[in-house]
């Protein structure tokens, strides 16, 4: 008798099984995407359009590169623009297009230890966190933030190590919220630092608007000659949304804080 | 203090809003559990059963191996079925990194050890003599182990209750394999992880006093059955 409900409950747990097939487009992206919250007002309207799903994997540029390398994904939307070219040069990517931008800035606590905020370059900056001894979050992952800070510090003539320097190798996310805890500093992307700015953080920008900080975001589709297994007709019609009308004026629009994230390439 | 009061507030009004994303991530961490753990009973069992029952060489080495397999960490099992699975890897062809199947792969190795040596240590406690017993009697080898099975099927319940924790509650195995894909992949502790990685602590707690709900319940619904078929 009783073995009747065990296998009712056993039929009921396995029927808790998963979405019904539709042609799913798979993209590799960085954690700036994700955590801004942009992609959950910019996918659904393509998701219509389409009549498809998109599969967001959600990692550093270097690691939603090496996907698309691996042909795991069908498109890449990244920011690291010497990693994008290493990407196209080795013939894994066609169609890179620009889509947006946003910049970085140096944030830190208030009463800014390291004395940075006169600093007039961001080179200069973190060489006064570094003489400073300054805790000094990295992320650690080969995300595009990740190759941006160390482009800096190469900039800079120095190759930071000891206690002060700690590398976390997580997400942006993560490494404002220990940065916040640990009184530190570290680098971010302007989006997702609005995005935690206020409840999330107390932290604030100490050094932003220069030009190296420019901080541009690229679209590719994963090459179908490489691995013809992709999607590629699909990951076009992504490329071409994004880049296209509808696409720029949902990111144009998209607002944290009533604060915007992302910035359009005006000559469009 | 706020926090945590805040956290199941949060959890409070999601259940009851029956939000989306929470179903969703509820349904895809229930069905992979569900689904490994059949696919581990069907493995792990006959293993810990041929195990127990047989005397062979190497008996020992092989219960020990099977012992170390349980603190198999689930990164590295993670790492080696990506590798598999990965459109480079031998089953590659088949596009399964990123889906809920390569998580049933990974989640069904990872509860396979469990479920044969929960079984292995019910056979050891169990009287040993069903099987002469019943092959006395006229029954074959196989009707026999299926006697042996009925005998210990409480303990055995108990080994698919292990690997179900040990399964639904897993992180790094989800996240490698499935990718963390919202409405798809992304299952309850995923979706936690994420959502510590945005900063949300207070909707991750209640996210996790959810899962906490869910697999309690299922675990008591389980030890519920396994108790009132006590004789």
């Amino acid at each position: 008798m009783k073995s009747r409900y065990a296998a009712g409950l056993l039929a009921l747990l396995l029927t808790c099984s998963f979405a019904a097939a539709q042609e799913r487009l798979r993209m590799s992206t960085t954690t700036s995407t994700e955590n801004t919250g942009l992609l959950n007002v910019l996918l659904p309207p393509f998701e219509k359009e389409c009549g498809c799903k998109v599969d967001v994997i959600a990692v550093g540029t270097g690691k939603a590169l090496k996907l698309g390398e691996a042909g795991d994904v069908d498109v890449v939307l990244v920011h690291a623009r010497s990693l994008e070219d290493k990407f196209m040069a080795n013939g894994f990517g066609v169609n890179r297009r620009d889509v947006m931008y946003n910049d970085f800035v140096i944030i830190g606590p208030a009463n800014d230890p390291a004395h940075m905020k006169g600093a007039k370059t961001a080179v200069d900056a973190l060489r006064r966190i570094a003489a400073a001894q300054a805790v000094f979050i990295s992320r650690g992952d080969e995300s595009g933030t990740h190759v941006k800070e160390k482009e800096i510090w190469s900039a800079a003539g120095i190759s930071p190590a000891g206690r002060w320097y700690r590398s976390i190798g997580q997400g942006m996310g993560e490494a404002i919220m220990m940065a916040t805890e640990e009184r530190a500093y570290t680098l971010s992307d302007r989006g997702t630092y609005n995005a935690f700015a206020g409840p999330k953080t107390d932290l604030v920008i100490l050094f932003e608007g220069e030009k190296g900080l420019f901080n541009p975001y690229g679209v590719i589709a994963v090459n179908p000659k490489k691995f013809p297994h992709v999607r590629y007709d699909l990951a076009m019609k992504f490329v071409d949304f994004i880049t296209g009308p509808t696409g720029q004026a949902i990111i144009g629009q998209y607002q944290m804080a009533g604060k915007p994230v992302f910035f359009l390439y005006k000559a469009r | 203090m706020g926090f945590i009061a805040e956290s199941f507030r949060t959890a409070l009004s999601l259940i009851f809003s029956a939000d989306q994303d929470v179903f969703a991530a509820v349904r895809t961490s229930v069905g992979v559990a569900a689904w490994s753990v059949l696919l581990a009973a069907v493995f792990g069992i006959p293993v810990g059963l041929g195990v127990g029952v047989n005397q062979f060489p190497l008996k020992r080495v092989v219960i020990v191996v099977l012992n170390s397999l349980m603190a198999m960490p689930t990164v590295v099992l993670g790492l080696l079925v990506y590798g598999l699975v990965s459109r480079q890897g031998p089953l590659g062809g088949r596009g399964l990194l990123f889906t809920p199947n390569a998580m049933v792969i990974g989640q069904t190795l990872l509860a396979v050890p469990i479920v044969a040596n929960y079984t292995l240590s019910v056979i050891k406690g169990a009287d040993s003599r069903i099987v002469p017993t019943a092959l006395t009697l006229g029954a074959g080898s196989l009707r026999s182990m299926m006697q042996l099975t009925r005998e210990v099927r409480f303990g055995i319940m108990a080994a698919v209750i292990a690997g179900f924790g040990r399964v639904i509650s897993e992180v790094g195995v989800a996240m490698m394999l499935g990718g963390n894909i919202r409405w798809y992949t992304r299952t309850m502790t995923t979706a936690i992880a994420l959502e510590t990685s945005k900063g949300e602590f207070a909707f991750g707690l209640a996210l996790g006093i959810i899962l906490m709900v869910v697999s309690f319940s299922i675990n008591i619904l389980l030890t519920f059955m396994q108790e009132s078929h006590q004789p």
